[in-house]
């Protein structure tokens, strides 16, 4: 299986905090990853620098064996490869949700629009929301909407998925619905890099489980091991506190 | 105000006595509001009135300002004026709307490429937004026309809506770049990270968002360039004030002054009420237009 995500040695500071000290990742095709860690230790910010949205200050990222953190490469380009989840859904509220699923496969892959509507439409019957298709954002649960924006991302076929927390503002009961989407992606092949607070939703989907700490990949293995026998002292504590 | 409405309830549920003593005291209350401002309002304006009906130049006044005759006399040449002044309002605020959306756009690309169109966007509305209109419309009524430019209109129509555009533009741009930098950021990432380009976040996600929010108050700045767009006078184009201005130079009768203010008014007052509608539409609620 080919490598889809290497991240070596990256560095990315916020003013005088170093989030991210030297990290190193590699993520191959259909596999699901998952990253842990106290808040604040570089989940959410590794996400955004493979997508681009930041800037690293210092090693190196490849998608598919090309170095995106060159400052040659074409940004939009990279981001269309990538389909991102973020925690608060980012929907455009001025939007109605088939014209926010369409935006990128109209505007950035010039699809045609009778065929994008078409696609939105298939992946709206996936996620189980084809009767919300004309329906503003701000009408839709939390629930509804992430997996609005599932379809959004997925929709342009991505290479790679990267979901930020998109499970932590939903209700109990809709997470078991975000949850057997993205088992059923899982199934199909798609790679993604997902991080969550929710070790039991970690445990079922992942296939590799990365504990965040101090900037780097403190440790990391399949679940089982990293959540039920961690080798690091560091690693344990955390669970522990998690499970507390 | 309108009174809060019974609750739904049930087919079967009847009120309780708690709900209807309740009830009965919001009403009392309601109806006493109601009274006090009522009589306190009629006492002010009798008092105004009376004040003003009393003084010993009314008569002199009342034949100078309020003259009925001389009102349907001046009516027609002060309503053609006026329909001069709704069209310049019109063209105006067409121009200034994509002028001020430009500079506005302009002054909020980022990136040290995008230097010189920052610095030009920042120093129009610093220049313009500092210069008193009147200004503006005195140096390009009377200073551009003299430059003889071949191609160029020497009317003083036309540089005179020139300047309302150069002034208003500066405004309306900063409007604009509120409503732009309120669009939270997260809508940026999300438009960027499904691919789309810097120019297609602004015009799809960003724009559309922006406007929306602005929109009561490029009303207000409307509303304003109405009344202003009277300034133009000033270079002797005959609008409703220039109109007014020499139906009085007739008999010195200031009656066609009256009128051309009630017709403003009249103009204002719908697009006041409009904007009110607009912004609670959008939630902005209080905004404006309750007593």
């Amino acid at each position: 299986m080919s490598e889809v995500l290497r991240l070596e040695g990256v560095r990315k500071s916020f003013g005088e905090n170093e989030v991210l000290r030297g990290l190193d990742l590699s993520v191959h095709e259909g596999q699901v990853v998952v990253l842990i860690g106290a808040s604040g230790s570089g989940k959410s910010t590794l996400l955004r620098c493979v997508n681009l949205l930041e800037v690293v200050d210092d090693g190196r990222i490849t998608l598919d064996g090309e170095d995106v953190t060159d400052p040659r490469v074409d940004a939009d380009a990279v981001r269309a490869r990538t389909g991102v989840v973020f925690q608060a859904y980012n929907l455009f509220p001025h939007l109605s949700v088939l014209d926010n699923i369409t935006l990128a496969p109209i505007r950035v892959h010039k699809v045609a629009k009778a065929e994008a509507r078409e696609r939105a439409m298939a992946m709206l019957e996936r996620v189980g929301l084809p009767e919300k298709a004309s329906a503003r954002p701000d009408d839709l649960s939390g629930g509804q909407q992430q997996r609005v924006a599932i379809a959004r991302a997925l929709v342009n076929q991505p290479r790679l998925m990267l979901l930020d927390e998109v499970t932590s503002a939903l209700d109990p009961e809709l997470v078991g619905e975000v949850l057997d989407l993205l088992r059923e992606l899982k199934d199909e092949g798609m790679t993604m890099v997902l991080n969550t607070h929710e070790m039991g939703f970690a445990r079922q989907v992942a296939d590799t489980v990365c504990f965040l700490h101090g900037g780097v990949v403190h440790e990391q293995g399949p679940p089982e091991q990293v959540l039920g026998d961690p080798r690091e002292e560091r690693t344990r504590r955390f669970l522990a506190r998690m499970h507390a | 105000m309108t009174t809060p409405a019974a609750p739904a309830t049930g087919s079967d549920a009847q009120p309780s006595a708690l709900e209807l003593e309740r009830r009965r005291y919001r009403r009392g209350r309601a109806v006493r509001s109601a009274g006090i401002s009522a009589v306190s309002t009629l006492l002010l304006v009798g008092v105004v009135v009376a004040l003003v009906v009393t003084s010993p130049g009314w008569p002199r006044v009342r034949d100078t300002f309020l003259d009925w005759d001389k009102a349907v006399e001046s009516f027609p040449a002060v309503v053609d004026g006026l329909w001069l002044n709704i069209r310049v309002m019109l063209a105006c605020g067409v121009v200034i709307a994509v002028l001020g959306l430009t500079l506005a756009v302009m002054r909020t690309v980022r990136g040290p490429v995008a230097f010189p169109l920052r610095l030009f966007a920042t120093a129009y509305v610093d220049l313009f937004r500092g210069l008193p209109l009147l200004l503006v419309i005195f140096v390009l009524g009377f200073g551009a026309p003299a430059l003889r430019l071949s191609g160029l209109p020497s009317s003083a129509l036309f540089w005179g809506a020139c300047a309302l555009v150069l002034s208003y533009s500066a405004y309306v741009a900063e409007v604009f770049r509120a409503g732009i930098e309120s669009v939270h950021p997260s809508q940026r990432a999300a438009a960027r990270s499904l691919g789309l380009s810097y120019g297609q976040t602004m015009r799809h996600v960003v724009l559309p968002q922006a406007v929306r929010r602005v929109v009561p108050p490029l009303m207000n700045d409307l509303v304003s360039l109405q009344k202003d767009s009277g300034l133009i006078a000033v270079l002797g184009v005959i609008d409703a004030i220039r109109a007014a201005q020499i139906e009085t130079a007739l008999d010195f009768n200031f009656t066609p002054y009256v009128v051309a203010g009630a017709l403003f008014v009249c103009l204002t007052i719908p697009m006041a009420r409009l904007t009110d509608h607009v912004a609670r539409r959008q939630g902005f609620h209080g905004a404006g237009g309750m007593l």
